[in-house]
C-alpha cells in the first residue's frame, strides 16, 4: 500500500512541468557552485602541495558544495511538500485515500517515500557531479558518501516537517510559507546561538548535519534525524485521522 | 429485489456533531443486495454527511455501521474494500491519464494485480470510457470526469456503491446514460444515491428515504410513495391530535397513518371525502386543524409536504 501511494506521488511529481524546471535550475546552480569551488581549489593547489597532510579535492570541493545544497534544500523541500496533503484536501481528492482501505499512517508514509525518492534523485545528481572528479584525481569516497547520507537524512527531516505542515491546511501556499518559516527559524536558531549553547544547536537539524559534512557518522545525529522524521510523520498521520473526526 | 437477499449495509443510530451542533440525529439504514436506495432531501439536510459517515470518510459520534458483516470502525480494511464511493466532487487527479488513475484506484482497493487489466477494460466499457483511456483527466469534459468518478467507484466490484449526487451538472443525455448505468448496477450490487432531483428517484430507485434536518422522516418503496397520489386522500395537520382510532372512526376514512406528532395521512374512497366532516369534528373537539392538503400524483408534492410539515 505504501509503495502504491509512493509510486503515484512520484509519478505526479514527474508529470508536472514545474518540477523539471526546478530540477534543471537547481542542477545549474549546483554546477556553477561546483565549478567555482574547483577553480578556487586549483588556484591554491600549488601552496597546498607544500603542506604535509594537506586537504584533498574532496574536502575542498565536496564539503562546501554539500553545505550549500543543504541550505538550498531547506528552501526547496517546502515547495514540494506543500502540495502533498494541502492540495489533495483543496481538490477533495483526499476523500479517495480516506475511503480506501488504507490507514492514515500508510497514506503519510506513501507520500513521504514518494517525495524522498524524488529528492534522492537531486542528491544523487549532485553526488555524481562530484564523482566526475575521479577522472582527474583520487577521491575520498568515504567523505563523499557520508555527505550524501547526511544530506539525505537532513532532507528527510525537512520533508517530514513539510508534510506535517501540509496536513494542517487546505492552502498549498500557506503550507509552503509556514514550512519555510519553520525551517528558516530552526536554521536561525542554529546559526545565532553561541557555540557553547548546546541545547539550541541540538534542536536544529542543520547543526546535526555538520558532523556528516566533515565525514563523521555520529550515531547521535543519525538518531536525531530518525526521531525528527518519525515524530513529524506520526503527527501528520494523527492530523489525517483527526480529519475524520472533525471533518 | 427480494426480502431474502443478504443485507450488505446496515447503519444503526448514527449521530454526528460539528462542534456543539448536532447535524445528524440517530439515523438508521439498511440495504440489501440488488437494491437501489435514494436518499432525498433539501440542500443541507445532511445527506452528504450521512454518506461520508457510511464510507468512513467521517467518523460518527455514536452508532454502528456494518458493511457485509464487517464493522466499519473495528475492521475498516475489510469493510472499506467493499465500498465504492463517489463524493459530491469527484476525487480526480487532473494530471493523470484515465487508465493510470483507474489502475491506481483499483490497486488502492487491493484488487489482485492479475485481475486489474480485466477490471479496467470492463469498467471502462461500462462507463463508456473505452476511447478515453489515454486522455488526461484534466482535459476531459465535466460529463466524462463524472464518468471517471463513477468508474473509480466501481472498479473493485464493491458490494455497496455510494453515489453522492451522481448526475449533478450533466447534460440530459448524459443524465440518461448514467441513470441507466446505476439501474444496471442495482441488479448485482447495492446502491445508495443522494439527490434532490425527484425524477431520479422515480426512474431508478427501489426505495426512498427522505431526510430532513438530519433525520429520516420517511422511508418506503418508491412505488408506494408514488401511490399516495393514486389513492385519494390528504395530509392533515392537527395541533392537538386525538387518538388514531378516533380519526379512523370518521365515516369514509379508509386508513390513517401518523407521519409525525401532528401530521396524519388520511386515505379515503373515491366516492366520499371525509375532509369536511373531519374539519367540523376538529372544530368541535378542539383538535386545532391547521392544514389540509389533498394528495397528488406528483412525487414532488409528497416530498414538499413531508419536508415542510416538519418543524425546523
Amino acid at each position: 500500500m505504501i509503495f502504491i501511494i509512493a509510486a503515484k506521488e512520484f509519478r505526479s511529481l514527474c508529470a508536472m512541468p514545474s518540477t523539471w524546471l526546478i530540477l534543471g535550475a537547481l542542477q545549474f546552480i549546483f554546477a556553477w557552485f561546483f565549478l567555482a569551488r574547483i577553480d578556487a581549489f586549483l588556484q591554491v593547489q600549488a601552496q597546498l602541495a607544500q603542506i604535509a597532510n594537506a586537504p584533498g579535492a574532496t574536502l575542498a570541493v565536496a564539503t562546501p558544495l554539500f553545505g550549500t545544497i543543504a541550505l538550498v534544500m531547506m528552501m526547496l523541500v517546502p515547495i514540494f511538500t506543500m502540495r502533498m496533503l494541502a492540495e489533495e484536501r483543496r481538490n477533495q481528492t483526499l476523500t479517495l485515500l480516506m475511503t480506501a482501505p488504507v490507514s492514515s499512517m500508510h497514506i503519510v508514509l506513501g507520500k513521504f517515500f514518494g517525495l524522498m525518492l524524488f529528492l534522492l534523485l537531486i542528491i544523487a545528481a549532485a553526488t555524481l557531479m562530484v564523482l566526475t572528479l575521479a577522472a582527474g584525481t583520487q577521491l575520498d569516497t568515504g567523505l563523499l558518501l557520508t555527505n550524501a547520507l547526511g544530506l539525505l537524512l537532513l532532507t528527510a527531516c525537512y520533508a517530514a516537517l513539510g508534510l506535517y505542515i501540509s496536513s494542517l491546511t487546505a492552502q498549498p501556499v500557506v503550507a509552503a510559507i509556514a514550512a519555510l518559516a519553520t525551517l528558516f527559524g530552526l536554521w536561525l536558531v542554529d546559526v545565532s546561538a553561541v557555540d557553547s549553547d548546546n541545547s539550541w544547536h541540538a534542536i536544529a537539524p542543520t547543526s546535526h548535519f555538520l558532523s556528516f559534512n566533515v565525514g563523521l557518522i555520529n550515531s547521535g545525529d543519525v538518531i536525531f534525524f530518525l526521531l525528527f522524521c518519525a515524530a513529524f510523520l506520526l503527527l501528520a498521520s494523527r492530523r489525517l485521522h483527526n480529519n475524520r473526526i472533525y471533518g | 429485489m427480494s426480502v431474502t437477499a443478504p443485507i450488505t449495509l446496515s447503519a444503526r443510530n448514527l449521530t454526528r456533531r460539528f462542534g456543539q451542533r448536532e447535524v445528524i440525529h440517530g439515523i438508521s439504514l439498511e440495504l440489501r443486495r440488488g437494491e437501489v436506495l435514494g436518499l432525498l432531501g433539501h440542500n443541507g439536510a445532511g445527506k452528504s454527511t450521512t454518506l461520508q459517515m457510511l464510507t468512513g470518510a467521517l467518523l460518527s459520534h455514536s452508532g454502528q455501521i456494518e458493511i457485509c458483516g464487517f464493522d466499519l470502525a473495528r475492521q475498516p480494511r475489510e469493510a472499506k474494500a467493499r465500498i465504492g464511493f463517489l463524493p459530491e466532487t469527484p476525487p480526480l487527479y487532473r494530471e493523470m491519464s484515465v487508465d493510470y488513475y483507474l489502475t491506481f484506484a483499483a490497486r488502492l482497493r487491493r484488487v489482485p494485480r492479475a485481475q486489474i487489466a480485466r477490471a479496467l477494460t470492463e469498467t471502462k466499457h461500462r462507463c463508456g470510457l473505452q476511447d478515453s483511456g489515454r486522455k488526461i483527466i484534466g482535459t476531459l469534459s465535466k460529463g466524462y470526469q463524472q464518468r471517471v468518478g463513477i468508474a473509480q467507484a466501481l472498479i473493485h466490484q464493491p458490494e455497496v456503491i455510494i453515489l453522492d449526487e451522481p448526475t449533478v451538472g450533466l447534460d440530459p443525455s448524459q443524465i440518461r446514460d448514467i441513470r441507466a448505468l446505476i439501474r444496471e448496477l442495482g441488479d448485482a450490487h447495492s446502491v445508495i444515491l443522494s439527490t434532490h432531483v425527484l425524477g431520479e428517484v422515480e426512474s431508478i430507485c427501489d426505495r426512498v428515504e427522505i431526510m430532513h434536518h438530519g433525520r429520516l422522516i420517511y422511508g418506503d418503496s418508491s412505488a408506494k410513495m408514488q401511490q399516495y397520489g393514486h389513492q385519494p386522500g390528504f395530509i392533515v395537520t392537527l395541533r392537538s391530535p386525538p387518538a388514531l382510532a378516533e380519526l379512523q372512526a370518521i365515516a369514509g376514512v379508509q386508513q390513517v397513518e401518523q407521519l409525525s406528532a401532528t401530521q396524519f395521512r388520511v386515505l379515503h374512497t373515491a366516492e366520499s371525502n371525509p375532509g369536511a366532516l373531519l374539519l367540523t369534528l376538529a372544530a368541535q373537539q378542539g383538535w386545532q386543524a391547521e392544514q389540509l392538503t389533498p394528495l397528488q400524483a406528483k412525487l414532488e408534492d409528497v416530498f414538499v409536504q413531508l419536508t415542510e410539515g416538519e418543524p425546523a
